[in-house]
């Protein structure tokens, strides 16, 4: 009873928070416009491409870690926010998306074809894209239900290879200073590790103490 | 009709541009006013853009000889173009060198010259400017990132200066290199790139009279994220090639090692002419978006242009590819 309540409270919040990167680019954008700042940069369209692309890594890491936290602070209620987070990925994911099409290539198809199949950091993005879309559409208990526990379980492990391409797509973006990728990489090998220890976990349940 | 057109846009960069840029700086300073006070802004995104005052320029030089160097093209703001660089020695995002450039000191300078010259040392950056007239030129600056700016410099042809160290026979060419000092530069504690940055053009290349060697931009001593005091500006190829903040210039007998090459041999050739027929392996060349200086939605929604062969300096300098093929020496 008490933690559908907190759901009431914490659920506007936690969506709220989710806008907050939208909302800044958007002032930001509107202060560039109005008052001549410069946050945006004096090239706007790369530096939108490169801030949605962020955010939408940062939440595909911040819906893979909602579990692992809630296992190791117990608060099971936590899971409860995940489809949220994981839909605001979806959401930057679309953005950054729409961004490079709409403003960065200016609708240019042709070029966007050329795009996709000659530059495979762009292929991987697209990919990732595609993989990332059932996810979402799946997302609403109907969903589940219809699916069935197991194979919904099943699909949404795309999760793991969708956040690995989504580095592997920073990585080959850049050619210099990749500290800011090597970080979400390593977020993400250690929530995979994790994951693996908890099934190892449990494939071996302790008979003996293991090796001391 | 031609004429009429080059004299119509020496009117806008000698005449109109200075209050333009002025008045830029002024709504540039108020704005920032508003938005620090406001400090509506998360911490994660630095506010300090807005806070602090362009580097080093502001001295004006009291001689610069206009040249018929000019564009119909409007000049990029003196903000656009010292809020906007790739200076990975001040880091790696486009506002950090405008952040985090004021720990350079452009003053005192010196250059070494060294390797098959006549007349070889260090020289201060007084004595390398000072026998020669500067000139005021305006070039298209065309970045390998697919965006473009038009700038005012002030500066020497380098033929002229390369000429009073008198190389030798043996020097086929030009290499450069920038200062390395972590203090200075903060962006070089971390390497994000292997220093010294080192860059060369072939001897005719660096002779050629588009070549430059700037030392302001605006009628003003270089900003120091533009590479106070001394870079090079050499404008038909990709800006990396126009190295920043000199401190070394070799005349060597074989190609000299350019920073990006080593960096990425199969993206940046020695040579990097602006060239819209070869794509960069991860994007296309063919277009490039202007930066004018304005930011904001304007520039959100501009339209892309056409990139240039050579950059628009064909005439100038297609001549010392002849017989190259420009997809092998890229």
């Amino acid at each position: 009873m008490a933690t559908k309540k907190s759901r009431r409270i914490f659920k506007p919040l936690v969506f709220l928070a989710a806008l907050i990167p939208l909302g800044w680019l958007v002032f930001a954008l509107y202060s560039d416009t109005v008052l001549g700042t410069k946050y945006m940069t004096a090239d706007p369209v790369q530096k939108l491409d490169r801030e949605l692309g962020d955010w939408a890594l940062i939440f595909i890491i911040l819906a893979l870690s909602v579990r692992p936290l809630a296992e190791i602070f117990k608060k099971g209620e936590l899971v409860a926010y995940r489809r949220m987070i994981g839909l605001f990925a979806f959401f930057y994911v679309c953005l950054h998306l729409s961004a490079y099409i709409g403003l960065n290539l200016q609708l240019d198809l042709d070029e966007f074809i050329k795009d996709v199949t000659k530059r495979n950091f762009i292929t991987i993005g697209i990919i990732n894209f595609a993989l990332l879309t059932p996810l979402a559409i799946t997302s609403t208990k109907g969903m589940i239900k219809r699916l069935g526990g197991r194979r919904w379980q099943k699909l949404h492990m795309l999760i793991y290879p969708i956040a690995l391409l989504g580095v592997f797509h920073f990585f080959m973006m850049i050619r210099a200073d990749f500290s800011r990728p090597a970080t979400y990489l390593a977020v993400i090998l250690v929530l995979l590790a994790y994951r693996y220890w908890v099934k190892w976990k449990k494939t071996h349940p302790k008979k003996e103490p293991a090796t001391a | 009709m031609l004429k009429k057109w080059r004299k119509a846009s020496d009117v806008k960069s000698s005449e109109i541009t200075p209050k333009d840029v002025f008045l830029n700086r002024r709504k540039f300073m108020q704005a920032a006013a508003i938005v620090s006070g406001a400090s509506l802004v998360p911490a994660f995104v630095n506010s300090g853009l807005a806070a602090t005052a362009p580097g080093y320029g502001g001295k004006k030089y009291p001689d610069v000889k206009k040249t018929a160097f000019g564009e119909a093209e409007k000049l990029t703001t003196y903000e656009g173009l010292t809020t906007h660089n790739n200076f990975y020695e001040f880091g790696t995002g486009k506002s950090d060198p405008f952040r985090n450039a004021r720990t350079l000191e452009p003053s005192p300078w010196s250059v070494e010259i060294t390797g098959h010259a006549a007349k070889t040392g260090k020289f201060s950056y007084e004595d390398i400017i000072k026998p020669h007239q500067l000139e005021e030129r305006i070039y298209r600056l065309r970045c390998v990132e697919a965006w473009s700016m038009v700038i005012p410099w002030v500066g020497i042809p380098l033929a002229d200066i390369i000429k009073r160290f008198e190389p030798t026979s043996k020097a086929k060419y030009v290499a450069f290199e920038t200062l390395v000092d972590p203090k200075q530069m903060p962006g070089q504690e971390r390497d994000a790139l292997p220093w010294p940055y080192v860059e060369g053009l072939r001897m005719d290349e660096a002779m050629n009279p588009l070549t430059l060697l700037a030392v302001g931009v605006y009628g003003e001593h270089m900003p120091k994220q533009n590479g106070a005091p001394i870079r090079l500006v050499v404008p038909w190829k990709y800006g990396f090639k126009s190295i920043k903040s000199i401190v070394k210039i070799s005349f060597v007998e074989k190609e000299p090692p350019a920073t990006w090459n080593i960096q990425a041999p199969r993206e940046y050739g020695f040579y990097s002419n602006v060239n819209p027929r070869v794509d960069h392996p991860r994007w296309s060349q063919t277009k490039e978006r202007r930066i004018t200086g304005e930011g904001g939605l304007s520039a959100l929604f501009t339209p892309k242009i056409e990139t240039k062969y050579m950059n628009g300096y064909a005439e100038e300098v297609a001549h010392l590819y002849k017989g190259m093929d420009l997809n092998k020496f890229f």
